[in-house]
């Protein structure tokens, strides 16, 4: 019988759960009384949940199993790719989401505004990592090092020469793009494992450097005071400057998501997909691997650059402990779990990773919790991402007559 | 002979201590098939790496006389670089771009054949433009020319063996090379993809394309080859067409060994 047989794997399943989740969800420590509590109850709800949750599972996928049709096909048809195929849908789809996005801060608070603006620096630092992990498959995990040089940028040209946003952003990005080349020459030969610690390290010395040398970046303390983007020379209360800041971000997603799509169709990018799928017979088909490398990490860190200076503007304060190696893991996250290579994925998974956080509030401390068990189930049933790559198309039908 | 188009002299590389080549000759003529044969560890391979920049070559002068070029060496130049002087290589083991599309892959060997960079991919200026439909077109007529169009939206890795070991000949091919080597291109095929490899090989040497090849199927080597070198022990034993290769001793020696070697 395979419903039995489908129940005792629930079952067993079930009371793995509940054996896993025992110390957290059981016993309490009653620091007070100095007893321990038992809470039997959580632990029936825990096993229940999780039988019926893997029952259904099982069952749903048999059902799959025996009528193949109604699953979604290989080749990632996913429903957005559905959309955005058809030329029509997808300019009504964009139009809405446009809109959407442009009439979002006057029906949200200010609050909601600015954590959208945060979702958003994220959306762009993804699509920038996503041209150093997703396409050229450079795994890096010291991306933040590059967000950290765009925001020391701008808080100390506007300490010491008083520069603003507008004249530090180009230079922000600039640098970071240099560091980006800084970081790329050394570890031309690394690939895998080895370029990640080499990456990490040097995520780790500019942190480091920052927190250490005091003369040059005040240190742990920080630079306060930076001020936020003007408009026009007039001065902004603290709402308008914080709406003034989001249109500049929608803008900014927009230019890098055009930006982002024509690199990958382009000779370059497809350079870099080249690269990831095998290094060996890349340089044997006539590609630099060098230059290909370097304009990936300096094209992924000025993105990182750029937002390293919005960043810096929106919070008028910065210092070191913004730009930890945790920082760093949930960009990459955000590439991971959206797709690599990707860039609607890319979108999604930094909007989700970012904003779902801020909205799981509620649940205060089993937060992170639900978090974590979020990214353990999408490796799981989705390693390829929530919206993976599809492949490329190139104009074929009109290739035969010969107009220039 | 005319011109050789490709002049090895006196190759040597060693690593450590071993001596994988010792001092290998080797000439490539315009439009002619050369086979390189010899038994497994002979320095085959080691020979095509050297020649395509895999590896440096520890001595000898590796000369490339593309026509309408001026001759350059080859030696201690960077892979890239050597197929931007037209010598394009295929692998003993596949080495496609798997999540690519099979288009793509061709457009790869396009790579070293154009310009644009950065901005021109950001701009798409008309330069750009006109380059990249010149790379989808010359692709596509390739993946006509091996049998693969219809394949053209697929991923790579979904091709079937024998599809693979011919995308690997288009993307090469793409490269616009004067020299084409092919390293063991009918391994692990059946009758049938042999025969229809040997026809594709016959189409593209009427093109006059140079080909170099290494391969262990005696078949396709003596119906293809114009000429063959035998290689043992990193050394060349014996040079000439098919079918003085097949009655010469040192050849059969080194294949099926001495009658004391067997008895050991």
């Amino acid at each position: 019988m395979p419903i039995l047989a489908e129940i005792r794997f629930a079952l067993r399943a079930a009371l793995w759960f509940v054996f896993l989740t025992f110390p957290i969800m059981v016993i309490k420590a009653d620091p007070i009384g100095q007893t321990v509590i038992w809470r039997w109850r959580n632990a029936v709800w825990v096993g229940a949940c999780s039988f019926f949750v893997c029952l259904a599972l099982r069952l749903w996928k048999n059902y799959r199993a025996k009528h193949p049709a109604l699953g979604p096909s290989n080749d990632g048809g996913s429903f957005i790719h559905r959309i955005l195929d058809h030329s029509g849908q997808r300019r009504a789809f964009l139009g809405i989401l446009l809109a959407a996005a442009i009439l979002f801060p006057f029906f949200a608070s200010s609050y909601q505004t600015n954590i959208m603006i945060t979702a958003l620096i994220y959306v762009v630092l993804g699509l920038g990592l996503n041209i150093v992990v997703g396409m050229a498959g450079l795994l890096d995990l010291g991306f933040v090092a590059f967000y950290a040089i765009g925001a020391y940028t701008y808080a100390l040209l506007h300490l010491h020469f008083g520069l603003g946003f507008w004249q530090s952003l180009p230079l922000g990005a600039c640098l970071a793009a240099l560091g980006g080349i800084c970081l790329g020459f050394p570890v031309l030969r690394l690939r895998g494992d080895y370029l990640a610690i080499v990456t990490l390290g040097f995520g780790e010395i500019i942190r480091l450097a920052l927190e250490n040398w005091g003369e040059f970046s005040q240190g742990p303390s920080g630079i306060a005071n930076i001020p936020r983007p003007g408009f026009f020379g007039m001065t902004l209360s603290l709402d308008q400057s914080i709406l003034f800041l989001y249109f500049i971000m929608i803008v900014f997603v927009i230019a890098t998501i055009f930006v982002v799509n024509r690199l990958r169709d382009s000779r370059i990018g497809r350079a870099w997909i080249a690269l990831r799928e095998d290094e060996i017979a890349c340089q044997a088909m006539g590609i630099d691997k060098q230059k290909t490398k370097l304009a990936a990490f300096a094209l992924g860190a000025f993105w990182a650059g750029g937002m390293g200076v919005v960043f810096a503007a929106k919070t008028t304060f910065i210092n070191p402990a913004s730009f930890t190696f945790l920082e760093s893991v949930i960009i990459l996250s955000i590439v991971v779990l959206g797709g690599m290579g990707s860039i609607v994925g890319v979108v999604c998974g930094a909007l989700i990773l970012v904003l779902l956080p801020e909205y799981l509030r509620a649940l205060s401390e089993y937060r992170m919790l639900a978090f974590g068990a979020i990214l353990v189930l999408m490796m799981i049933f989705r390693p390829q991402g929530l919206i993976p790559t599809i492949k490329s198309r190139y104009p074929l039908e009109n290739l035969t007559d010969d107009r220039p | 002979m005319s011109q050789p188009i490709l002049q090895v002299s006196a190759l040597r590389m060693t690593f450590g201590g071993v001596q994988a080549l010792a001092g290998v000759d080797l000439e490539v003529g315009e439009g002619e098939i050369v086979a390189l044969i010899g038994p497994n560890g002979a320095g085959k391979t080691t020979l095509f790496n050297c020649l395509t920049g895999m590896y440096t070559p520890t001595g000898g002068d590796i000369i490339l006389n593309a026509p309408g070029k001026k001759p350059c060496h080859l030696n201690g130049l960077k892979p890239n670089k050597i197929v931007e002087r037209g010598l394009a290589r295929t692998f003993q083991n596949i080495r496609l771009f798997g999540r690519m599309t099979v288009l793509e892959n061709v457009m790869i060997g396009r790579h070293c054949r154009a310009k644009s960079f950065i901005l021109g991919a950001i701009f798409r200026p008309p330069a750009t433009r006109r380059e990249e439909r010149d790379i989808t077109m010359k692709s596509f007529a390739l993946l006509r020319k091996v049998g693969l169009a219809d394949f053209a939206g697929e991923f790579a890795d979904s091709l079937s063996y024998g599809a693979q070991r011919r995308l690997e000949i288009a993307r090469a091919l793409a490269t616009e090379p004067a020299l084409l080597l092919l390293d063991e291109p009918a391994a692990g095929m059946n009758p049938r993809e042999t025969v229809e490899l040997t026809r594709l090989i016959q189409q593209i040497s009427a093109d006059g394309q140079a080909v170099l090849l290494i391969e262990h199927d005696m078949k396709l080597v003596m119906s293809l080859s114009q000429r063959i070198y035998v290689m043992d022990y990193g050394k060349r034993i014996a040079c000439g067409p098919p079918a003085a290769i097949r009655a010469n001793p040192a050849v059969i020696k080194a294949y099926l060994g001495e009658e004391d070697d067997a008895a050991a």
